[in-house]
């Protein structure tokens, strides 16, 4: 592992300039967007002339981007609530099943992460549509959720196969239904997972423009829905100030959640 | 609290094309302490999980008492299972663990752990109850095990090779403490192992088994001295399956047609310390190895066979003597003559 390090200290300073770079490349077009927020001008300009905090009040004070927030959050948060114990349930079949039974089953459910989401967004519309659903809430989170599942059952799928399943054996011998033994012995013992699981999924659906773009409308839009719609009809740097608070918002989640692991 | 007998009726169970179980039938009286005994793969731990219900038999019929259990879930069986790796909660300190099954009862939670605290004094855990599962030994996780796996009253109780995790002088005192508890308690017991020792201390009788077959059900001691089959004659220790004819009675009369099975202790030198009544053996003394308490000396017979010859050492006045390639001859007592019945060497 060691000889992977350069001896050379000329070759050790590429190396590091290198990653920083990479590193620079991978942060700057978030944080380039912050200045910008703060900006007085009408105009997305960067540096900005002068400083204010007047795009935030655009949207603190716009019904619509608060709808919107609304929307995005209650998707997210029931996005998560159902695709969580949904990915668990499939997991633990997975690894119950094994063999070519499990390898369909995880082969037919990870499907939607590696679809493109265009042609996702497009087979939903027309199944949506069947059922009169179309710019229902309902509809966006059955979007949603397809899209949860699998990156649920990324993070899932190797904690369970590290669990150690004679102990729902000993549940159930002790007298524990499946529930039980699910709720009282393998979900406690995966609250980690199970709580970056419910994160993934929950910032899946926050994330999520195309089938938002496809299937919400109206009241029923979602943040990345507006910011698209907003971007394309003018562009002002309200837009700005969201992805700002969009980015430290996510971040905030991220770090809490590690943080909590760690402790 | 009433254990029950068990009885095993025609049970098959394949996997694909591997037969784990072969039509295994099997009765168990209420209160004994049935060992089965196999190598891996000889459908003894198969046997175990479709009486605790996680193997669902193919065909064939499961009895608790007179109640078919075959199609019952494994949580309304009523068996206490001691699993080989313990299979505690580390989730939950060690009076969790042992009050889990009477929480899962809704037994009120003072008796709930009044209860657990007493079963945890029974295995000699008492002082630990508060303990994290993570912060205890083997021995104690063992004991742990199987105060959770009684505390229930179970009618029940089936051990997987519950000891095999233990280093050696912690699994005879184990041993002894489990048939102690079952002494006890005369829960109708069913114990799996690998190990013919274990089995032979632990055990009421004693079901062999091999290739998803019951071999041959017994009293230890007849298992031992009176195996039916080359398999498990072998399987038992250090045997000897002497072919007809090689053996010669030592009161001349016409050797033994059968197959003969003799355990390399059953051997003496003296042809005084075995009487009138018993068999000889000569050949040439290929090796000898000095193991403490006794001398093991290896013998090729004449039809070219070797034969694994065991002296105590306090019998073995002349074993330091003897040199590779001499003749000699080793007796044995014919009621340590066993024909087995139907085999050929």
């Amino acid at each position: 592992m060691l000889e992977a390090y350069p001896q050379n200290r000329l070759a050790r300073i590429l190396l590091w300039s290198f990653a920083a770079l990479v590193m620079a490349f991978l942060m700057l077009p978030t944080l380039v967007v912050v200045p910008l927020s703060f900006s007085a001008s009408n105009l997305l300009e960067f540096p900005p002339h002068a400083y204010s905090l007047r795009w935030y009040e655009n949207f603190f004070g716009s019904a619509t981007w608060m709808a919107a927030l609304r929307t995005s959050l209650i998707l997210g948060t029931l996005t998560a609530l159902i695709a969580v114990p949904f990915a668990l349930l499939a997991c633990i079949s997975m690894n119950r099943l094994g063999g070519k039974t499990a390898a369909i089953i995880q082969s037919v459910l990870l499907t939607p992460s590696i679809t493109p989401g265009i042609l996702l967004a497009i087979g939903l519309f027309f199944v949506l549509a069947a059922q009169h659903l179309i710019g229902t809430l309902f509809g966006v989170l059955v979007g949603h959720v397809v899209l949860a599942v699998p990156v649920a059952c990324i993070v899932l799928l190797p904690a369970l196969a590290r669990f150690d399943w004679n102990q729902v054996q000993a549940a159930r011998s002790l007298g524990a239904n499946w529930a039980r033994a699910i709720g009282g012995i393998i979900v406690p013992q995966l609250r980690i997972s199970l709580l970056s699981a419910t994160l993934m999924a929950f910032l899946t659906s926050l994330d999520e423009s195309v089938i938002s773009i496809f299937i919400a409308s109206g009241r029923n839009s979602t943040m990345p829905k507006l910011m698209f719609l907003s971007l394309r009809d003018q562009i002002d740097p309200t837009i700005a100030a969201i992805s700002t608070l969009w980015t430290v918002i996510v971040v905030a989640v991220v770090l809490i959640v590690t943080l909590r692991q760690k402790s | 609290m009433k254990s029950l007998a068990i009885t095993i009726e025609s049970v098959h169970k394949a996997y694909g094309s591997y037969v784990a179980l072969d039509d295994v039938s099997l009765d168990i009286q209420a209160g004994e302490f049935l060992t089965l005994l196999g190598p891996s793969g000889s459908g003894k731990t198969t046997l175990l999980m479709a009486l605790a219900g996680f193997v669902r038999p193919d065909s064939g019929k499961l009895l608790l008492g007179d109640r078919d259990i075959t199609r019952l879930p494994p949580n309304k069986r009523d068996i206490g299972i001691v699993f080989q790796n313990y299979a505690l909660f580390p989730h939950m300190n060690v009076l969790a663990n042992v009050a889990y099954p009477l929480v899962l009862r809704k037994i009120p939670r003072a008796e709930a752990r009044q209860r657990a605290l007493d079963t945890l004094a029974r295995v000699k855990l008492d002082g630990l109850a508060e303990r994290n599962v993570a912060a205890l030994s083997g021995g104690q996780r063992q004991r742990v095990a199987l105060a959770r796996a009684i505390v229930f009253e179970p009618r029940v109780m089936l051990m997987d090779e519950p000891l095999s995790a233990l280093d050696k002088n912690l699994r005879e005192t184990m041993q002894y403490e489990i048939r102690r508890l079952h002494d006890h308690l005369r829960i109708t017991t069913i114990y799996v192992t690998h190990d013919q020792r274990e089995a032979l201390i632990m055990s009421d009788r004693i079901a062999v088994m091999n290739s998803g077959r019951i071999q041959q059900i017994d009293t230890p001691q007849r298992i031992y001295d009176r195996p039916s089959t080359r398999f498990v004659a072998e399987f038992m220790g250090e045997a000897n399956i002497v072919a007809p004819g090689s053996a010669r009675r030592i009161d001349g009369a016409e050797p033994s047609r059968e197959t003969l099975m003799i355990r390399a202790e059953s051997f003496h030198l003296d042809a005084k310390l075995v009487g009138g009544n018993g068999v000889a053996l000569e050949g040439i003394l290929r090796a000898k190895a000095f193991r403490g308490e006794n001398w093991l000396l290896t013998l090729a017979l004449d039809g070219g066979q070797e034969v694994l010859v065991c002296i105590p050492a306090a019998l073995a006045g002349g074993c330091a003597e003897l040199a590779a390639g001499q003749r000699m001859t080793a007796y044995a007592p014919a009621a340590k003559v066993h024909a087995i019945p139907g085999a050929t060497a």
